[in-house]
């Protein structure tokens, strides 16, 4: 049996006086659908952008498959597979989807590299950009500058880049947000069908979705990992409902979404 | 885009967009009438030639990968010295010396790589503006070796392939420059359309996301910003040999803010922008240069603003605009 697939130890970090992270450590195994929820400005973005390398730590350790892989550039990390989409969408405005996911492919396959052959030289790299668009039922549009892309169909090529670069491990960050209930029902279900292989962990508020699709539930509040554990357990413990709902014992029910928690 | 709906496949889609387009051939085939047409201008025909090669040096780093350089010219510079000092000293054969501007130039733009890979925006431009100002002001100190504002005197150029004398008419010069122009052309056409082509866009499009997929942008960067400065100096190179001499404005501020110029004028990141840019803007000055010598800039002027107002991908931009507007 081997370790996990990402580790964190005594992951640190300021902004000024400001704690953003405060000793985080989270060991995630292999193939598991973790949830990361918790209230606006709790670090949750912080975090992934603390593990892909976009912000360096303060202090603490970053594991990837037990390699340690804290002081490596964000790109390299990619290129071992710790992969992340953004909650706002960062795509390629003028590039065609199909075009987006390619460059994304090459650049796994080191093809990016090579200035003095065509393109239309690897069509292993294209027909792979495809395949992962069908996947996601972007087919159809594959041919359409990013930029006349509906919303959900560019949160969905969010997810098809991030495919493309093969991840270990995938950090989505608020994956539906913005979209509407129907189609992050099926967004989610896109994520759900992901190779077991894979390793997830997802941002998301809505208490629904995350019930539904994830296999454990990480709470953060102030910078700080709350509670961790599955979501039943997350759903009945005490110290996430006095986050969520104040102080007044309230209700849960399991499938309940919670206001007042949306981005 | 008509074609993205007639065609399914995607390798059929990436193939189509290589293939050329009649407009491309009518281009290089107009290229050619100057021998026919103008036969007095042919000596302006080949400065637009040059001109056009180092506008489209320029394209690959400013139209595909969005590096804003105010300091291009140093590598035109370091061509031209170059391809001029082997001549001065005893070797003028051309093709060579070429060579030689090319791998002088790309020394010298892979060595600044390593600094303007590390930035963007206005540190680029304030960067490369002030690499340029550097090397000038060195081409300048050097004066016996430059020949400083007197500029480099006795060079000789040989007959090309052993066989073309350059005559006095720029017969040879323009069919040299041409010829040099349309070879690298295919070279930086087949460039845009590989995979490290597609790269350049998407540093283009989005610089911060390319980590995020696991692209090294910084050696992409280093990579064109080296080719891009080889071409220049081939660029210079030729300005070298067919004129015979070199000057220190060849590596001064106004030529690198004249490129970038040229390259807006036609259009950026579509190849031919800074080939019908350079043209316009050469033609321009020839003209308005002729009716009022001290004004010339003055219309220079009006047409930059007139062009980014009203056309702001540039004058092929517009003219794809056009050709879109009138099919549908």
């Amino acid at each position: 049996m081997s370790g996990p697939a990402l580790a964190t130890r005594g992951l640190t970090k300021s902004f000024g006086s400001l704690a953003v992270a405060r000793d985080i450590e989270i060991e995630l195994p292999k193939g598991v659908r973790y949830a990361l929820i918790g209230p606006n400005g709790a670090g949750k973005t912080t975090l992934i952008n603390l593990i892909t390398g976009m912000l360096q730590p303060g202090s603490g350790r970053i594991f990837l498959d037990g390699v340690d892989i804290t002081a490596l550039p964000p790109e390299q990390r990619v290129q071992r597979g710790l992969v992340r989409t953004y909650q706002i969408n960062s795509l390629f405005p003028h590039l065609t989807a199909l075009e987006s996911v390619t460059l994304a492919v090459c650049e796994r396959t080191r093809a990016a590299r090579i200035w003095w052959r065509q393109l239309n030289a690897y069509p292993r790299e294209i027909d792979q950009a495809y395949d992962i668009l069908a996947a996601l039922k972007l087919d159809a549009v594959c041919h359409r500058p990013t930029r006349e892309l509906a919303y959900g169909q560019q949160r969905l090529l969010e997810i098809a880049l991030a495919l493309a670069t093969r991840p270990k491990v995938l950090l989505l960050d608020e994956p539906a947000a913005g979209v509407p209930r129907e189609e992050s029902n099926e967004l989610f279900a896109a994520i759900a069908g992901l190779s077991s292989e894979i390793t997830v962990l997802f941002i998301e508020h809505d208490m629904e979705l995350v019930f539904r699709f994830a296999t454990q539930v990480i709470v953060m509040v102030g910078g700080r990992v709350l509670v961790q554990g599955a979501p039943h357990e997350i759903a009945t413990d005490p110290q996430v409902r006095a986050v969520y709902l104040g102080k007044a014992p309230a209700p849960v029910k399991g499938k309940q979404t919670v206001s007042g928690v949306g981005s | 885009m008509a074609l993205a709906e007639k065609v399914t496949s995607p390798r059929l889609f990436l193939q189509a967009q290589t293939r050329w387009r009649p407009a491309e051939i009518v281009f290089w085939l107009a290229t050619l009438s100057p021998y026919v047409l103008f036969p007095n201008y042919l000596s302006l025909a080949s400065q637009i030639a040059i001109a056009g090669l180092f506008a489209l040096s320029l394209d690959l780093i400013l139209g595909y990968a969005g590096i804003v350089s105010l300091g291009h010219a140093a590598f035109f510079g370091v061509g031209a010295y170059t391809a001029g000092l082997l001549s001065k000293y005893g070797w003028g054969e051309p093709l060579t010396g070429l060579a030689a501007a090319a791998f002088a130039a790309g020394i010298v733009g892979y060595a600044t790589s390593f600094v303007i890979c590390r930035f963007r925006h206005l540190a680029l431009i304030m960067l490369t503006l002030g690499f340029g100002l550097l090397l000038a002001e060195l081409a300048n100190t050097l004066g016996w070796l430059t020949g400083g504002m007197d500029g480099l005197q006795g060079i000789h150029t040989w007959k090309l392939l052993g066989i073309f004398r350059f005559d006095l008419y720029g017969r040879t010069a323009y069919a040299y420059a041409l010829a040099v122009l349309f070879v690298l052309f295919l070279f930086a056409r087949r460039l845009i359309h590989s995979p490290f082509g597609l790269s350049l866009r998407g540093i283009r499009e989005n610089f911060v996301r390319m980590p995020a997929i696991g692209a090294p942008s910084r050696a992409h960067i280093r990579t064109i910003y080296t080719i891009a400065a080889a071409l220049a100096g081939v660029a210079g190179a030729l300005l070298a040999q067919t004129t015979e001499t070199v000057s220190l404005d060849s590596l001064g501020f106004e030529r690198s803010a004249e490129v970038v110029v040229m390259v807006v004028l036609g259009g950026t990141g579509r190849l031919y922008g800074g080939l019908v840019g350079a043209a316009i803007y050469m033609i321009a000055r020839d003209q308005f240069s002729g009716i009022v010598p001290q004004y010339w800039y003055f219309w220079i002027g009006i047409l930059l603003v007139a062009v980014v107002m009203f056309l702001p991908n540039g004058i092929l931009g517009g003219l794809a605009k056009l050709s879109r507007w009138s099919r549908s």
